[in-house]
């Protein structure tokens, strides 16, 4: 549920964006600064804190291995989940995952999963019976807008950097043999969110733009361009083809230019 | 074992281009749509679309309960996507999944742009979609019966909203996606429309692997599915009261 | 200036009844040059007003209306009255005691307890809250006998008829004492069980078949078959419900 934003505020943020412009003097397809960090958190497999303008999230990677699901007996699992803390606006109550935060970890996951970035073929001890699982938390820590497309830099900046043990099996168990192996990647899933404003498509809502927006569409992109995940959210709104086409191009681009922030060529 | 798990690989579409159930590329599942069958709800539709048999029920507006959810200038639209255990190959536990808390939310924020929420604040209109039977594309079939179950509860809306799916399956573009070619495919992209007074798109999804041209394509053919159910959906609410009208008149 | 349908065709919402010039009204809404229908029903056009009688929809509280409710609730400031609408009504202490609620005095289930029906009326009613009810005027108050039942509400103007034609052959016929609420629920009290279910008969056929036309011979008909020609038997001794 939105937070009420004072009917001055909502004129205002639509007049400026009717001139190209935004409360913090962005152009409507200006990302906020990206800072990225990763590796922080030592006990995790892999982990990266994301700050894009002052959202932040933390997503930590755990590695354990696991019974691979009966359908995909020869590949490893992929588990994605998010927490919305309470400390992380004052919206956020404490409790079990609510559709907020359960929508934002099937979309990331989607990102992760049909950009088939994680190479989970490789990730097989014994086909059928163990296989490397991959759990991803991501851990909103401040909510000011975009906590999609920071969830899913801080994902993938996390699994660039996560390490998993050398797991071999002898004698039908699973051991660990000294040293690591960097988690394969093959693919690296960027998403852009833009919001409606006033019929106008803007990317990176910070969190007073989401409040005052009709509705929400997010593209996640693969390395070569192709949409892998398209998520259309929150507001009472809609988009017509034209608006869903465009976006399409301009977040092709936009992903494109985000991806260099986290992975080096 | 083995070699005949090879053979069983599904082919999806033939030489001849058509599909494994006998459908063209662009043809839509036969699709039978029923209005107000339920008697203490106050609206209520029932839809099969291919195998997916789904119903849907409206109660309200009502008082909202629990009463700090209710919003001051508006009605809350509530709305519960369940699957009955018994609707999949493999029996679901009849608990919430998180699909199917994802697919309540979507689902709701599809039909709110069509009804006139602001003319009941402070009340609920509340929205349970139950799928009997499952067969690919049941957030799509289950968006097409709950707009009929609003308008048959006599909810004022602007339009009703209609949905659709297209994706991709073995290299090529198709409308109404059976489970086999969801899972198969290479991508499923569903679309909700409203039609007026501007088409207008309220739920859209995806998921898989498409170029640019590719998902223009299957948002374009989703599209012309959705006007085609549209029709259907007008033609189920006035099948309600014709036959009684008519009946008479002779 | 195009209307894009005839006289009492029916329409679902969204189709387009007409363009230019037209006053929007019940169940339509205007987009620019156009005026579309909200709601399932059969599109009439009165002068210049366009309109659509819904086949299916539920009360809209009105300021003056009398309604039959029943009481869900007592609360510190009165009791909370389910009026089959979207939202619960008030009907405050103050308005049975003449004062305010005074705990250690006024004991409010000996007036209407949770469960009881009452016939009321909406005294005040707009955006900002809920309906607020009255039992001070002459017909109003608890029911305690007679039969209950529901219809669509905005088939009531129907049972009434041309200048209560309809409701008024209904009473004679049966020799039913009949409540109508504006919010679709009828208070029937009559000499025999058989007079109360004759009266409810047709009122039931005239919320099921009002659409089709030649409703009231139709109704006449099955009252004179029923009844038989005397329509004056049931006329002695009807009961009047009492009221506090």
């Amino acid at each position: 549920m939105s937070e009420i934003v004072a009917k001055v505020k909502q004129k205002q943020i639509a007049q400026l964006i009717a001139h190209g412009k935004r409360l913090d003097n962005r152009g409507i397809t200006d990302y906020r600064d990206f800072q990225i960090e990763a590796g922080l958190i030592e006990k995790a497999e892999g982990s990266a804190h994301v700050k894009l303008g002052k959202t932040e999230v933390l997503v930590g990677i755990k590695i354990d291995v696991g019974e691979p699901f009966p359908d995909t007996p020869e590949e490893g699992v992929l588990t994605v989940s998010a927490e919305l803390l309470p400390l992380a606006s004052p919206s956020f109550e404490p409790g079990p995952p609510d559709e907020n935060s359960i929508e934002l970890a099937r979309i990331v996951d989607r990102g992760i999963r049909e950009s088939k970035a994680i190479a989970v073929e490789e990730l097989v001890l014994e086909p059928g019976k163990k296989v490397i699982v991959v759990f991803v938390d991501i851990y909103v820590l401040n909510h000011d807008g975009n906590l999609i497309d920071a969830s899913v830099m801080a994902a993938l900046a996390a699994l660039l950097n996560a390490k998993m043990p050398n797991y071999v099996v002898e004698e039908g168990e699973v051991k660990k043999k000294s040293g690591y192996t960097q988690l394969p990647i093959k693919n690296h899933p960027v998403s852009i969110t833009f919001a409606k404003i006033d019929g106008k498509m803007i990317v990176d809502p910070w969190l007073e733009e989401e409040q005052v927006m009709g509705a929400r569409l997010t593209m996640t992109f693969e390395k070569d361009g192709n949409i892998c995940a398209i998520q259309k959210g929150g507001g009472y709104g809609n988009f017509t083809v034209q608006q869903i086409l465009e976006a399409a191009k301009i977040g092709q681009q936009k992903s494109a230019e985000l991806r260099k922030l986290v992975v080096k060529e | 074992m083995p070699e005949k798990k090879a053979q069983e690989k599904q082919k999806l579409i033939d030489k001849e281009g058509k599909r494994v159930d006998g459908r063209q590329l662009d043809e839509l599942r036969p699709i039978k749509l029923e209005v107000g069958l339920l008697s203490s709800a106050d609206g209520s539709a029932y839809i099969e679309q291919g195998k997916c048999k789904i119903l849907a029920a409206v109660y309200g507006p009502r008082e909202a309960h629990p009463k700090h959810l209710s919003l001051p200038d508006r009605a809350l639209l509530q709305c519960r996507y369940h699957m009955a255990p018994f609707s999949v190959e493999e029996r679901k536990s009849p608990a919430p999944s998180r699909r199917e808390i994802e697919l309540s939310k979507v689902i709701r924020e599809s039909l709110e742009p069509a009804v006139f929420l602001e003319y009941y604040p402070r009340s609920s209109i509340d929205l349970f979609i139950e799928v009997l039977q499952a067969d690919g594309g049941t957030r799509c079939a289950g968006i097409t019966v709950a707009a009929l179950a609003l308008a048959d509860a006599g909810i004022p809306m602007r339009d009703l909203v209609v949905a659709c799916a297209a994706g991709k399956a073995e290299g090529k573009i198709v409308l109404d996606l059976s489970d086999a070619e969801d899972k198969l495919g290479e991508a499923d992209v569903p679309v909700a429309l409203m039609p007026t007074p501007e088409e207008a798109i309220t739920l859209l999804q995806m998921d898989g692997n498409l170029s640019l041209e590719e998902f223009e394509q299957a948002v374009n053919m989703a599209l012309n599915g959705c006007r085609q159910i549209y029709k259907l959906q007008k033609e189920a609410l006035k099948a309600k009261y014709v036959p009684l009208k008519e009946e008479a008149e002779e | 200036m195009p209307v894009f349908f005839e006289k009492r065709e029916i329409v679902t919402p969204g189709d387009l009844i007409a363009e230019g010039d037209y006053l929007a009204g019940e169940n339509t809404y205007r987009e620019g040059e156009k005026l579309y229908a909200t709601r399932v029903g059969l599109v009439d056009l009165i002068e210049k007003t366009v309109m659509v009688v819904a086949l299916h929809s539920f009360y809209a509280p009105r300021v003056g209306d009398t309604i039959i409710g029943k009481v869900v609730e007592l609360t510190i400031a009165g009791w909370l009255v389910d009026i089959k609408a979207p939202q619960s009504a008030m009907l405050r202490a103050s308005d049975v005691f003449e004062r305010s609620f005074k705990p250690q005095r006024d004991d409010l289930p000996s007036i209407f307890d949770i469960g009881d029906l009452v016939i009321t009326k909406i005294i005040a009613y707009d955006r900002t809250r809920d309906p607020q009810l009255t039992v001070r005027e002459p017909g109003l108050g608890k029911i305690t006998r007679g039969q209950i039942m529901e219809i669509t509400p905005t088939k009531i103007p129907r049972v009434i008829g041309k200048k209560g034609s309809m409701i008024t052959m209904i009473k004679d016929y049966t020799g039913c004492h009949i409540v109508l609420g504006q919010n679709g629920v009828i208070l029937i009290s009559g000499k025999t069980p058989e007079n109360e279910q004759l009266a409810m008969m047709a009122i039931r056929k005239i919320d099921e078949e009002s659409h089709i036309s030649g409703l009231t011979d139709r109704v006449t008909e099955m009252l004179k078959k029923i009844k038989g020609s005397d329509k004056d038997a049931g006329k002695e001794g009807t009961r009047e419900t009492e009221t506090n």
